[in-house]
């Protein structure tokens, strides 16, 4: 899979003070398990992420069987839970929640970010920008052991006695404060915040490494205004990173105090377990504001990289320059900066001051707009184009489909009067899915197929590749569309059953169409899984620069090579985005490729 | 026996799609091509498939509104509802014609513009007059949106009527209980360390507002046309009380008081003779007879719509709306919580506080009605 060569005898070796380790020799330790080369660590997020996700997927797959057909006895439920948490084939209502809490925990923190930003930034970062790593190799190698540790503990929490976490991913106290209020606030809840801190860790490392390297790291006439667009959309979310998951980690913090030191940030008036707690004064409200301040830039942290993905496959595969390359930068910084200053969108009917409420549907709604202009400039990219439909392509275009989409149904959640009558239900579930689990994961895929070349030098099978498109594509659409209509109908998210009200006992064929899409949805990613892990070993090999592809990672040599070009970095001379330009003999024109006499670089002013 | 029949199936079908992908590519080698470079029909098979997949999404989202739109949430029985509901058809009014239109274009543009040997794209980086028109009209078209939401918004959250009826909805892991606060309309202070066996909700029996109030379980009753205002405290963990049939929702937060107002303007009477509910209790009640369980009539109902523990999915209470008489006519049956003559013969004594760990015996509540797919799910698990 990867070449180790030696490089060191090459005078013309470009150090920009940061790398020393042109001369050792590498243990198997060293390079494949504690390795600080970002095109290892990206493969070793991206391989986690992969194994997180279908665990997560597993588990939807279980509670979607109780949704769907509430009495029944599924075997495979008993196989898997086994008598505690399955018996008879029924799932028990608090492992129920526990699946809930744990599937939408890992897909948010592990797939979506770990999987996304730690994949994608760490491949393509020093690639893109002409670096041979990224500023500390030591830090990313660290960031990604954090996240392997977050992983491992998220998973153990299946293996204690009461169970996992089980208060929902957001996990608001007190009921995540309360050991009494049920046994998922008990061992689990504390490995759950554990695994977090890791996380957050991981995170911090993470994106502290890519903002630096950006900055500092880009190569000779790699301009901010000659970057491709994915590195624009990591630098912003790395950024978004930084500021904001310490503030989740003051909230688990807090929470941990609350849990086990008897103070009282959460927790005021209550009485459990047939006593009245000690603690007074505090407010459940408080960790709702310091989650959610995380919480809403982390969907975006989600979305942007998925973003930057799509802007280079689409416009690779369109032949064409990704449209309004400007816009695009100011969309993605509009957002990044007004994603802080939403979060109370998620709070509406929290009880907090209603005139907090209108400033937080103003901002919402104005950040609507800068997403907009993504969606139409993406769409505006494939007008006139010559579209090549590799699997990553259709990915991408299924990302712009469900950005839309979802993206929509979010204006109504915006507006804090129409969230009244559907916060918490199914209508958010089909918002957030739709937007998030499906749009940013067809980006990621789209970025798999894509780069799988590079990082290991062969090619995914196409043909398999198209099926795992449409049924994913097709499956996605099914299980999350009707869900908008189990929302107008009242009915409640984190629900274990709708059997105990008889006004939901005629949606029961929804729920049906829904898991039955569901579970087609799963085994297509079977499909996946298998072409993944078999075209590593079989799949046949890449050229040097499969897509035909204007950004520097497709100039470096077939082989992985420690500091990516032996001999000198690369020297840029144009915008990414010169595809099918005219006066050109071939329709793409690398960026290391000067300047015709008279030609003006697309990138500039005009 | 299945079962390692069920493992072999699996095992050889892994084996199969490998070796198919195997032959795909050696063909593609024999006849000079690398198997995953993309051809001219490669593209043009996706581009059709493309576009009958729009086609067939349309479809499937019209069946859809054919098919469920009629199962939504019925007529808004509350008057800030009605307002919801308009605001909510003329922003979804906005959304698919949007929705509709960015999908055309997306799906037809890959379909139109399918790679060809030979072809090539336009070189279009930018138009700053296209990107003025689609930034300008989007904040034009939410501003729109802002406004008329953040006003309705206001509307709902301003102070109630001071002649608003007021009820406190006391939740508690997995139960609600009403207050009423009696003739003086002012609720008699609490206090969650006075919490026993018999004074469920930590009532002050010094407090000079409190001797009037009246202590509900099972039914909440309200009067049609005049604003109630709700005052919601928690025992235990946030709940939220959701009233859908009202378009009302706010959550309940141990510690502090939240509070909503909204005036129900029809009956449960009047609300079981509308042909649309009168469809929905219908298509209901198929469900129940088919699985042996009994009709139904239409009910009003809160539910608690925030995780709350193990028996989340059922914490609910019945609400009545009817006349002023009827209501009268109700509430006469009740005797003030500190009263402590005999109970009236429909108030039910306020339970044991046992609903607070996550035992299973929490599925058995009063006020529930389960269908026998319900007591079979008891029963496997006692």
């Amino acid at each position: 899979m990867e070449n180790h060569g030696h490089h060191d005898s090459h005078g013309s070796h470009e150090h920009h003070g940061h790398h020393d380790e042109h001369h050792h020799e590498e243990s198997f330790v060293s390079k494949y398990i504690f390795s600080m080369d970002h095109k290892t660590i990206s493969r070793q997020f991206l391989i986690t992420a992969v194994i997180m996700a279908t665990f997560a997927m597993i588990m939807s797959m279980l509670f979607r069987l109780q949704l769907a057909w509430p009495n029944e006895h599924f075997g495979f439920i008993n196989w898997i839970l086994g008598d505690k948490w399955g018996k008879d084939g029924i799932l028990e209502p608090g492992m129920y929640m526990a699946l809930v809490t744990i599937h939408g925990t890992v897909m948010v923190f592990m797939v979506l970010t770990g999987g996304l930003s730690g994949t994608f930034s760490n491949l393509l970062i020093p690639y893109q920008i002409g670096a041979r790593d990224m500023a500390s190799g030591f830090l990313n190698m660290l960031s990604y052991w954090f996240f392997f540790l977050s992983s491992a503990i998220m998973m153990a929490s299946f293996f204690i006695e009461t169970g996992p976490a089980s208060g929902g991913w957001t996990v608001y106290p007190p009921l995540s404060a309360l050991p009494q209020a049920m046994d998922g606030s008990k061992l689990g809840m504390t490995f759950w915040l554990l695994s977090m801190t890791a996380f957050i860790v991981s995170s911090l490392l993470g994106g502290l490494n890519y903002i630096i390297t950006i900055i500092n790291m880009r190569t000779k006439g790699m301009s901010m205004t000659r970057m491709p667009l994915t590195i624009w959309a990591f630098f912003v979310t790395a950024i978004l990173g930084v500021l904001s998951f310490p503030v989740l980690l003051s909230a688990a913090l807090l929470l941990i105090f609350d849990r086990s030191f008897g103070t009282s940030f959460y927790l005021s008036d209550i009485y459990i377990g047939g006593q009245a707690l000690e603690q007074t004064g505090g407010s459940p409200i408080l960790y709702q504001h310091l989650f959610w301040f995380l919480g809403h830039p982390e969907v975006y942290i989600i979305i942007l990289p998925a973003l930057g993905l799509t802007s280079e496959i689409i416009s690779v595969n369109a032949r064409k320059p990704i449209f309004g390359y400007r816009a695009m930068i100011g969309s993605i910084m509009a957002i990044g900066f007004l994603s802080f200053i939403v979060w109370g969108h998620h709070m509406f009917i929290t009880g907090m001051n209603p005139f907090l409420g209108s400033v937080f549907v103003f901002t919402t709604l104005l950040i609507a707009i800068p997403s907009a202009v993504k969606a139409f400039n993406y769409i505006t990219t494939l007008w006139k184009g010559n579209i090549r439909f590799t699997p990553g392509m259709l990915f991408a275009i299924g990302l712009v489909s469900t950005f839309i989409s979802g993206g929509l149904t979010g204006i109504i959640l915006a507006d804090s009067a129409l969230d009244i009558p559907i916060h918490d239900t199914y209508f958010v579930v089909a918002h957030f899915h739709i937007v998030m689990g499906v749009s940013a994961i067809l980006g990621m895929l789209a970025g798999v197929y894509h780069w799988y070349p590079k990082m290991f030098l062969r090619h995914m099978n196409k043909k398999l590749g198209y099926v795992h498109f449409w049924l994913t594509f097709i499956s996605a659409y099914g299980v999350f569309f009707p869900m908008h209509f189990l929302g107008l109908a009242g009915v409640p998210r984190r629900y274990y059953s709708n059997t105990a009200f008889p006004m939901f006992d005629n949606l029961v064929d929804i729920n049906v169409l829904i898991t039955c899409f569901a579970i087609l949805g799963g085994l297509a990613q079977i499909i996946f899984l298998f072409n993944f892990f078999y075209s590593m070993f079989r799949g046949p090999k890449s050229v040097q620069n499969p897509w035909h592809s204007n950004t520097l990672e497709w100039t470096t040599p077939m082989a992985n090579t420690h500091g990516n070009w032996p001999g000198a970095l690369p020297v840029v001379h144009r915008w990414p985005y010169d595809y099918s330009k005219p006066g050109k003999d071939e329709d793409y024109v690398p960026q290391t490729v000067p300047l015709a006499e008279g030609e003006v670089d697309g990138g500039g002013h005009h | 026996m299945i079962k390692f029949l069920v493992y072999v199936a699996i095992i050889l079908t892994v084996l199969a799609v490998g070796y198919l992908v195997r032959v795909f590519e050696l063909a593609s080698s024999l006849k000079g091509k690398r198997s995953e470079e993309i051809t001219e029909k490669d593209n043009r098979m996706m581009s059709r498939i493309m576009l009958t997949f729009v086609v067939a999404f349309f479809l499937f989202v019209i069946w859809q509104l054919k098919s469920y739109g009629w199962r939504t949430l019925p007529e808004a029985a509350s008057i800030h509802g009605k307002e919801l509901d308009w605001l909510f058809n003329f922003n979804m009014g906005i959304l698919w014609f949007v929705f509709v239109l960015t999908h055309i274009l997306l799906f037809y543009f890959a379909y139109k513009y399918y790679g060809r040997k030979d072809n090539r794209a336009t070189y279009f980086p930018h138009d700053n007059r296209l990107e003025m028109i689609w930034t300008v009209i989007p904040a034009i078209v939410l501003a729109v949106i802002v406004i008329y939401g953040i006003k309705t918004w206001n509307h709902i959250t301003d102070v109630a009527d001071p002649k608003s009826q007021v009820i406190e909805l006391y939740a508690k892991q997995f139960d609600w209980t009403a207050r009423y606060a009696g003739a003086d309309n002012t609720l008699g202070a609490s206090n969650y360390k006075l919490i026993t066996s018999t004074n469920d909700l930590g009532m002050d029996s010094t407090s000079s507002t409190g001797s009037d109030d009246i202590v509900v379980k099972n039914e909440l009753h309200i009067v049609v046309n005049k604003e109630v205002e709700f005052k919601f405290r928690s025992r235990d963990v946030i709940h939220s009380a959701y009233f859908p049939h009202f378009r009302a929702q706010m959550n309940c937060v141990p510690g502090m008081t939240t509070m909503l107002h909204f005036t129900p303007t029809i009956t449960t009477a009047e609300m079981r003779q509308k042909p649309e509910v009168i469809a929905q209790m219908a298509g209901i009640n198929a469900v129940r007879k088919a699985r042996g369980d009994k009709p139904e009539e239409f009910n009003y109902i809160l539910l608690c719509n925030k995780i709350c523990g193990n028996s989340h999915y059922n914490m609910q209470m019945t609400v009545i709306v009817e006349t002023q008489a009827e209501y009268d006519k109700w509430l006469a049956t009740k005797k003030p919580f500190f009263d402590k003559g005999a109970a009236a013969p429909s108030e039910k004594q306020a339970g044991s506080d046992k609903g607070t760990t996550e035992t299973k015996d929490d599925m058995a509540r009063d006020s529930i009605k389960l269908g026998n797919g319900d007591k079979e799910e008891m029963e496997s698990r006692k």
